[in-house]
């Protein structure tokens, strides 16, 4: 799978989640391996770049989740 | 000019004989109009007893998810130059070595982008600067990165690693314990940077068990330099400390914890196969005894301040490792443990506090290590014990 397709699927999930769950990057990590079928360390790589693009922040709410950051 | 507070409470801190926070805050609001706020707020708080800071939130640096702290004052009309006060953690360097010229130009960027404050060094062990603005984050990180620094961990990460002062200055050391904090932290810069731990992860590291970054009270993970052969004797040293007025038997022989230790008046031995090398008796006669042999570390787990459960003390996962470059088996180790964490561990849980939930058989049949008998920290109250289908076979 193309780690621009696997970001598309990260960025999807995360965006279906709003409002809902906040998720953890380990929680996408599990999710997304398991839909793909892939590695977590593939996972990890398309959530570095979405994050180094500033598609994807983190934010500490008791605990580190990951998340659109919002609009200005 | 920064407005000024009366402050008689906090005035109370600056009398004694110790340095005073108070007395440093003070200096920083004559010049910052933040540092001014950060006083008037906190003397609120005392009068009122009760804190007025937030923390928390989306704040941080481009590609970062660790090494900022938002903080936000509950207070901002009052305060408004504490309105954003966040923290910024820089990475502090093995057993906190710097050129004055460092510290200079620290100073300078941040009393040019923050309050003036910093924290040399927190708890966390990090170099950190109290309280900034939101707009100027990317400019601080921008100044430290492009001289060599980076900012430190945050949040459910891995947090910024800690040693003694080991080898540098120290004598008893018995593993390089600047390398090896210098090595894990660049190995784990993704697990320090971009959270994604059940909660916050330590390492500290010490040359001896004489424990001087207290790793065993205050890390997940608890490095502690240990040897393996047996303590030598210098006899005229040890005549010699009892020529000085030492009471041989009462302060060495009888505060021996495993009672390994005799004194006839004349010559000290050691039963080294008792002696579980706590480093009292070579701490205080640090001329007659030295230990000899291998060199390595004990690697224990689990420390921590109270909060799901009580206050604990880490254990003992391997009693003897060799800590040598490129420290495989200790990254081995250490991601194998992860690996349970992130299997196991709920949010918020500490992964001492799992594996005192799941157990030891668990833990260890998953990161494959013996049991043995020196990970028994204290024997149990209960008399049951379960055995598998795999036991009952053997
Ligand atoms: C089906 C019902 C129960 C069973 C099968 C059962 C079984 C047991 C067993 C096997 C022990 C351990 C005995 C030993 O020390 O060797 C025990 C201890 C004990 N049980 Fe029960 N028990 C039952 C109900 C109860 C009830 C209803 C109470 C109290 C209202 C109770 C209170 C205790 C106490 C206080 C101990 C002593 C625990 C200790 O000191 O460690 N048990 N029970
Ligand atoms: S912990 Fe041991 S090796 Fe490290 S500085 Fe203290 S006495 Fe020396
Ligand atoms: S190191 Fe500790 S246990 Fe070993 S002989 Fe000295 S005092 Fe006893």
């Amino acid at each position: 799978m193309e780690k621009a397709e696997v970001a598309q699927k990260i960025y999807e999930l995360v965006e279906k989640s709003i409002g809902k769950k906040k998720l953890k990057s380990s929680d996408i990590q599990k999710q997304i391996s398991a839909d793909c079928g892939i590695s977590r360390d593939e996972v990890k790589e398309a959530l570095k770049d979405l994050v180094d693009e500033g598609k994807l922040i983190y934010t500490y709410f008791g605990g580190s989740f990951v998340e659109i950051p919002p609009k200005e | 000019m920064p407005k000024k507070y009366e402050t008689p409470l906090l005035d109370e801190l600056e009398k004694g004989p110790f340095p005073s926070f108070v007395t440093e805050i003070k200096k920083a609001a004559a010049r910052s109009d933040m540092a001014a706020d950060e006083l008037g707020q906190l003397e609120k708080s005392y009068r009122d007893k009760r804190g007025y800071w937030k923390h928390g939130g989306i704040v941080g640096v481009r590609g970062y998810g660790s090494g900022i702290i938002g903080r936000y004052s509950s207070l901002r009309e009052q305060f408004p130059n504490v309105a954003n006060f966040h923290t910024v953690r820089i990475n502090s360097t093995s057993a906190f070595f710097y050129t004055s010229q460092f510290l200079k130009e620290m100073c300078d960027i941040w009393d040019q982008y923050g309050s003036g404050l910093t924290n040399l060094h927190g708890s966390t062990g990090d170099l950190v600067l109290l309280g900034t603005n939101t707009e100027n984050l990317e400019p601080i990180f921008a100044e430290f990165s492009s001289r060599g620094w980076d900012l430190g961990g945050s949040g459910s990460a891995m947090r910024t690693l800690s040693c003694c002062v080991g080898p540098a200055r120290c004598e008893w050391s018995n593993i390089n314990t600047l390398d090896i904090n210098y090595n894990l932290t660049q190995e784990f810069q993704d697990e320090m940077h971009r959270p994604a731990f059940p909660y916050k992860f330590k390492i500290k590291t010490a040359g001896c068990a004489v424990d001087c970054i207290a790793s065993i009270a205050r890390a997940d993970l608890s490095i502690i330099g240990t040897w393996k052969g047996k303590i030598a004797v210098d006899q005229s040293e040890v005549a010699n400390y009892a020529k000085k007025g030492m009471n041989i038997t009462e302060e060495i022989v009888n505060m021996c914890p495993t009672k390994c230790m005799s004194y006839d008046g004349s010559k000290l031995t050691i039963n080294d196969a008792d002696c579980n090398r706590c480093m009292h008796c070579i701490a205080k006669m640090t001329k007659a005894l030295k230990p000899t042999g291998e060199k390595g570390a004990t690697i224990l787990m689990g420390s921590k301040a109270p909060f799901v459960i009580g206050a604990t003390l880490s254990w003992v996962i391997v009693p003897f490792m060799k800590l040598e470059e490129p420290y495989d088996e200790l990254k081995d180790l250490i991601r194998k443990m992860w690996e349970f964490w992130d299997e196991h561990g709920k949010n918020r849980e500490r992964i001492g506090e799992l594996v005192i939930r799941k157990g030891m058989r668990e833990f260890l049949e998953f990161i494959g290590v013996e049991p043995v008998p020196q990970q028994v920290k204290e024997p149990r109250r209960d008399p049951f014990f379960f055995w598998t289908e795999a036991d009952l076979q053997k």
